[in-house]
């Protein structure tokens, strides 16, 4: 299933969403407002879909992407869905052990480890 | 505000800037900033933690600060060299008081969306001030490359 989309790349790979960006720099307050609500439209569109993050083409996050992430990953646990991350370099890691967002999000390695966690939590 | 004190700059060193209250149009001097590092040979991890405290300071001030007013100004101040990196931003707001910030790593903070640019900065920079108004922040990163000498005016 494919979506139109102006910041995402939207794949299903064994029923699971698989998401990558398309900006490698999240950073300006409307393109992460963007990304929100594209989001939130990919989550309202499938109650209780399991959805993986791929932030391989990722190299700058703002304070205000992690808050954007915070909402979506509420939305899809009021939907009773999952939510995963994958494939965050070094550096990006770092903003989410510092700020402690290592602890709210299900962060895994590699793509493949990510689709295998899906449905054990 | 002066440049801190402990900060190793004199005030006449700073390269300053007043810009109108728009992200975009401070991509230029964070343009200017980043290429100054690489010619200084910061190395990446340097480059991206203070590009990422930079972005912080600067959407706090436009959108925070300045509440998104394209009638007011963002007004700049830095200096660069292959010891450290100096940056200053104020806004034309009322300023805040950066203790009521509540701290985001505090287990009842951490599903709140907002409230981590300043702790970022504070966590990648080597200095963090506010002036007393709180609308004017300045930050301090050492090369850890390098050891840190006085540079003259």
């Amino acid at each position: 299933m494919e979506q139109p989309s102006l910041h995402l790349r939207i794949k299903r790979v064994e029923g699971i969403s698989v998401v990558e960006f398309a900006d490698r720099k999240i950073l300006e307050e409307l393109s992460i407002q963007e990304i929100q609500e594209e989001l939130k439209g990919v989550v309202e569109a499938e109650p209780g879909i399991q959805l993986l993050l791929d932030f391989s083409n990722v190299d700058h996050l703002a304070s205000a992407a992690l808050g954007a992430l915070i909402t979506v990953h509420k939305k899809i646990q009021e939907q009773n869905g999952e939510l995963k991350l994958c494939n965050i370099n070094r550096q990006i890691y770092q903003v989410f052990r510092i700020t402690r967002l290592n602890r709210v999000f299900d962060i895994y390695d590699s793509t493949d480890q990510a689709l295998a966690g899906f449905g054990k939590s | 505000m002066n440049v801190p004190p402990d900060f190793g700059v004199d005030n006449d060193v700073l390269t300053a800037a007043t810009l109108p209250n728009s992200l975009r149009q401070l991509k230029q001097p964070e343009g200017e900033i980043m290429n100054a590092l690489r010619r200084c040979r910061y190395d990446s991890d340097t480059i991206f933690a203070i590009k990422l405290a930079f972005e912080e300071a600067v959407t706090n001030a436009v959108k925070h600060g300045n509440c998104n007013d394209p009638d007011r100004h963002v007004h700049l101040r830095w200096y660069v060299d292959e010891q450290r990196v100096v940056i200053a931003v104020r806004d034309e707001g009322a300023g805040f008081k950066v203790e009521r910030v509540p701290d985001p790593t505090r287990d009842e903070n951490l599903e709140r969306p907002n409230g981590r640019g300043i702790m970022l900065m504070q966590s990648y920079m080597t200095k963090v001030r506010f002036n007393s108004r709180g609308n004017e922040v300045w930050l301090l990163k050492l090369n850890p490359r390098r050891s840190g000498t006085r540079p003259s005016a």
